[in-house]
């Protein structure tokens, strides 16, 4: 109940769908109509025939309110299957980050060379003043590593938002 | 013998073009009316039902009414409507009736014209976005951009529809589609890939809620739309179910007919103008078994204060109805025949006995909650006396019920449209169309004019308020196009009332453009329309309108003219409990008024 209950959970979901024109206005439309929070939403076919796909949200909400989002998405017509990788066990949940530094001293270059190292970033651009590094990890490490980069000459981000899968055998 | 083989592009059905598929399509769906409005996008389609006779074309004058006219349509007859428009404006106007059939899950399939798919995207002329417009006000919505889907959509347009919870569905059919040739496709015998609505009920949820239900000691059913949705099996096994326990029953607005509201086990309707009985028996209860209902707003009123000490059941269709406002203790997922025959058939077999002391205990109670008889209003019978509306609707009701005649009532949305669901007695389901959801104004008429289509021999009355019945008046025209004679019965106070109720009691009294000024003369309106008008001014008026308005042949509007000042009551006002309702001026005491979180809500 929201009003007994009122913590905030984070949650991160996926859904299987047909891939068809117009699914995904109706899952972002149903979270905005229906003032839901996305934190970060992804899609891509993920079948042969490229006949279905697969979006992955994450969202926060009260349990009754997290609840609401998978029953409302569940009802949705080409909606396959929900699932609720955050409540069913221990998952795996990535994303891809690109992030630009534009740092010409010497000192900020081998710094931001050095902690991308220690995160495990790999450099896919460089120029004499700046660099493109290319991360994956959770959203987490990401985030810490933007943060790092932010003194050292942070000029740009671009994230994917996250893919998840649940760990172990079980599959949506 | 002819040696050249068939080739395979032109197979026997594609001599079709899509226009010829899409009616072949409905009449196989068991379509027999189809309400609409031509134009440019949708010529084909004419084009083609000019061509045969199977299908019935009714020409409505607007397009939202097309859509009600198919909501009362589907609602009185328990089967799909059906709603043809063109693109851009037809789209458009239809979309509060979509809406309207959404909030109250009434099957509609809605087909719309589109410009050529070469030219969407360009602005062209009467081009509108519709399936991005209709997303949000559809159960489903299709844009059928290749030829060999036309007749698959279709199919599942109505299968959607009208399974799991109902609602309406949009098909865009953009005109080079229903132009070219296209082939046919019979409904698909296979399941649908993704959607499968639930309809049996778990039978372990069955068992914990027959546990309730046995030891309940202040029980009560809370029934709602989902009972009429779910056909008469549904209702029948309602009868019996709350026959077999004893236990109190009451309805939503949408809801109501389901149970017979004279039977003494029913309460009548709950929520903000239901009777004080129900809805201290819905705030007192211990346990409360809710099929086909959604805790809605209008029916919870403030929900930390809602039947705080009760173990709850709730029966639903929809997953995602199951504790959205209000958190239950047993939740079954389903048909609501199907889980009510479930649960009669557990209650039979288990051999727990119920709580009967307790339950007489009950009644005892509810029947001092009854003898305040909440819905007392005092109507002199002076000459010249000012009518009072819940008389014209009491003495409406008791005529047509001396006729006997199969009665199906429509109304529009305010004060009239509460005092017909108090005052008008049902008894059997899909016989009341009323706005629940939505609270669309100018529903009525286009809807009773679905059911006289449907039920050409039955009696159709709206109940109609003299600003709802404005909204969508055109529809006389078409009523004198068909010859269908709807009756019309307006409660002519001369406000929109339940404005001017808030305002009077929410407002400081501060009637802030609610006077409907400068009305029709409704008697000449009708005049003008070929229909009938009738006035009745005073009480002594009053039989005689309402005699002569169901003895005619033909449509009538009856402008009753009723008091001004009179309020509807009970109410629960914003914000409040069900424990806390203003009973009317016949009754001392009641509720302390609306706080100032309430002032916030509708």
């Amino acid at each position: 109940m929201t009003a007994a209950d009122p913590t905030y959970t984070s949650a991160t979901i996926s859904v299987l769908v047909d891939n068809e024109a117009g699914v995904l206005a109706r899952v972002i439309g149903l979270f905005s109509g229906r003032g839901y929070n996305i934190d970060s939403l992804t899609v891509a076919p993920v079948d042969d025939s490229g006949q279905r796909s697969r979006i992955n949200v994450v969202t926060s909400g009260t349990q009754m309110v997290i609840e609401q989002i998978k029953a409302q998405l569940d009802r949705l017509v080409p909606v396959h299957r929900v699932s609720d990788l955050t409540q069913l066990g221990p998952h795996i949940a990535r994303e891809m980050a690109l992030i630009k530094v534009i740092a010409t001293t010497a000192d900020k270059r081998a710094e931001a060379l050095r902690l991308s190292d220690a995160f495990r970033a790999r450099v896919i651009d460089a120029t004499v003043e700046s660099f493109v590094f290319e991360m994956t990890g959770s959203t987490a490490k990401l985030d810490a590593f933007v943060e790092l980069m932010r003194p050292l000459g942070l000029a740009e981000v671009s994230r994917t938002g996250v893919a998840a899968m649940a760990r172990g055998t079980r599959v949506i | 013998m002819s040696t050249i083989a068939p080739t395979a592009e032109l197979p026997a059905t594609a001599a079709q073009s899509g226009a010829e598929v899409l009616l072949r399509a409905l009449k196989d769906q068991g379509v027999e009316v189809i309400f609409g409005y031509p134009g440019g996008a949708v010529l084909p389609i004419y084009d083609a039902i000019f061509q045969q006779n199977a299908i019935r074309h009714v020409l409505v004058r607007h397009e939202q009414a097309a859509v009600h006219a198919a909501e009362g349509y589907a609602r009185s007859t328990g089967r799909v409507g059906c709603v043809l428009v063109t693109s851009g404006p037809g789209a458009t106007n239809a979309v509060t009736g979509l809406v309207d059939a959404l909030m109250d899950s009434i099957p509609i399939v809605c087909l719309t014209g589109q410009v050529p798919t070469h030219l969407i995207g360009n602005d062209a002329f009467q081009e509108a976005d519709t399936t991005g417009i209709t997303r949000p006000a559809t159960k489903h919505n299709y844009l059928v951009k290749r030829a060999e889907d036309l007749a698959r959509v279709v199919h599942e347009a109505f299968y959607v529809a009208r399974t799991g919870r109902p609602g309406p569905v949009v098909i865009d059919l953009p005109k080079d589609i229903l132009i070219g040739k296209a082939p046919y496709v019979s409904p698909a015998a296979t399941p649908h890939r993704s959607y499968r609505p639930q309809t049996e009920p778990d039978s372990a949820q069955i068992g914990r809620a027959i546990a309730l239900l046995k030891g309940a000691k202040r029980p009560v059913i809370y029934t709602g739309g989902g009972v009429i949705n779910a056909g008469d099996a549904a209702s029948a096994a309602l009868r019996r179910f709350v026959r077999m326990t004893g236990f109190p029953c009451t309805s939503t607005l949408m809801g109501l007919g389901a149970y017979p509201s004279n039977d003494p086990q029913f309460l009548g309707m709950l929520g903000m103008h239901g009777t004080y009985e129900a809805n201290m028996v819905m705030h007192g209860c211990d346990v409360m078994l809710n099929v086909g209902a959604r805790f809605d707003d209008r029916v919870t009123g403030k929900l930390s204060l809602f039947s705080p000490g009760s173990k709850k059941i709730h029966i639903d269709i929809d997953p995602s109805s199951i504790n959205k406002n209000v958190p239950v203790e047993v939740p079954i997922i389903g048909d609501a025949a199907r889980a009510l025959e479930a649960l009669i058939a557990a209650w039979e077999a288990d051999s727990a006995k119920p709580e009967r002391t307790a339950l007489a205990e009950w009644w005892r109670q509810i029947d001092t909650w009854r003898a305040k008889d909440s819905l007392r209003y005092r109507q002199s019978m002076d000459n010249g006396a000012v009518i009072k509306p819940q008389y014209a609707i009491q003495r409406l009701y008791e005529i047509t019920r001396e006729l006997g005649r199969e009665t199906f009532i429509s109304t529009e949305v305010g004060q009239h449209q509460m005092w017909a669901a108090q005052f008008f007695r049902f008894d059997e389901p899909n016989r009341w169309m009323t706005s629940g959801g939505l609270g669309t104004m100018g529903y009525g008429l286009p809807a009773a004019m679905g059911v006289q289509i449907a039920h050409p021999d039955a009696l159709c009355i709206d109940i109609a308020g003299e600003a709802s019945i404005l909204m969508n008046i055109q529809e006389m025209s078409t009523l004198a196009q068909y010859r269908l004679p709807v009756k019309v019965f307006i409660l002519n106070n001369q406000y929109m009332g339940m404005v001017r109720q808030w305002q009077e009691l929410l407002h400081g009294g501060r009637y802030s453009e609610s006077y409907s000024e400068a009305l029709p003369d409704f008697v000449k309106l009708a005049e003008s329309f070929h229909a009938e008008g009738m006035r009745a001014t005073s009480v002594d008026d009053l039989d005689g309108v309402i005699r002569a308005m169901l003895a005619s042949p033909k449509a009538v509007i009856a402008d009753i003219f009723v008091d001004q000042k009179e309020n509807c009551f009970p109410m629960i006002p914003s914000g409040a409990g069900h424990n806390d309702m203003i009973l009317g001026p016949e009754h001392e005491g009641g509720a302390t008024g609306v706080s100032d979180d309430g002032l916030a809500l509708v």
